[in-house]
């Protein structure tokens, strides 16, 4: 569909909106999976704006939800839920071990010319690429 | 008080621009990654959007002396490509391509009260505290 790439084009201007408004005000870069990691290990005076921001997250999933549910619907991809739970932990554990995930790699350190955060975006993109060839051929994947 | 809500309102914006672009739906990502199957190209467009924004708006904010809620930047500043960038930025990338799923649409879609948005987090979860774990003793990240 020719509008597809207008929509993702219009929301990854939306994602570019947010981060800078943390930037701007926080002083931070949005990485979500290092957002997480903090909750995880909680520091005094660091905890709270990372549960409002997880918070804020799931809010607008709702007003999704309400408005456009037909975006969250994760369901009409046929996989087994065992390779949705083999998935979330691999992606739980390569962002800590890679310090961040397609947001804070991917979005803020592209945005700054980061080499880190280039090397790794290349390297997950390819993964990525390697893993949907590779769970196709398996059957894995429909 | 007001970075809590600051973060809140980047979260809110950010889980709408994932929603909008199709960030949230496993099978468009799982499609964009697909380049020797049925490559959709659209995702493509979520990362020129956020990084076409966040390019021009970093420079800009970056000339202010203190972000407007705190008294420094916290932005990384590392620069070495290490072997835990780049293994565990390909777990992730694999995990990636496996669920369709990476943190933050994950998060977001929790809102569908779906079980898959739900096993892929506890199961994120999972994997970040046994990376964590793991690292206490190898130390892999320093």
């Amino acid at each position: 569909m020719p509008t597809d790439w207008i929509y993702a084009l219009m929301g990854g201007m939306i994602i570019g909106s947010a981060v800078s408004i943390m930037l701007l005000f926080n002083g931070r870069v949005t990485g979500i999976s290092g957002i997480i990691n903090g909750i995880l290990t909680p520091e005094k005076g660091d905890t709270a704006w990372r549960m409002t921001f997880t918070l804020g997250l799931f809010s607008g999933g709702l007003l999704l939800k309400a408005i456009a549910p037909q975006t969250l619907i994760g369901g009409s991809l046929a996989t087994a839920n065992w390779s949705v739970v083999v998935a979330g932990f691999l992606v739980g554990f390569g962002t800590i071990m890679g310090s961040g995930c397609t947001s804070g790699h991917g979005v803020c350190g592209i945005s700054r010319l980061s080499i880190r955060s280039i090397v790794a975006t290349l390297t997950f993109i390819s993964a990525g690429i390697f893993a949907v060839l590779i769970f196709r051929k398996l059957g894995v994947l429909p | 008080m007001k970075k809590n809500i600051s973060s809140f309102a980047v979260g809110f914006l950010f889980a709408l621009g994932l929603g909008l672009s199709g960030m949230t739906q496993p099978q468009k990502v799982i499609g964009f990654l697909d380049l020797f199957g049925t490559f959709n190209p659209s995702l493509l467009f979520v990362m020129i959007g956020a990084i076409l924004v966040h390019f021009i708006s970093y420079r800009l904010i970056r000339k202010k002396d203190t972000p407007l809620l705190h008294t420094e930047w916290m932005v990384p500043t590392k620069k070495d490509i290490t072997p835990a960038l780049i293994i565990g930025s390909s777990i992730f990338g694999f995990g990636w391509g496996l669920g369709g799923y990476c943190p933050g649409p994950a998060l977001t879609s929790l809102a569908s009260f779906e079980v898959r948005p739900l096993l892929f987090v506890i199961s994120m979860i999972g994997g970040m505290l046994l990376f964590k774990w793991v690292d206490s003793f190898l130390k892999l990240k320093k």
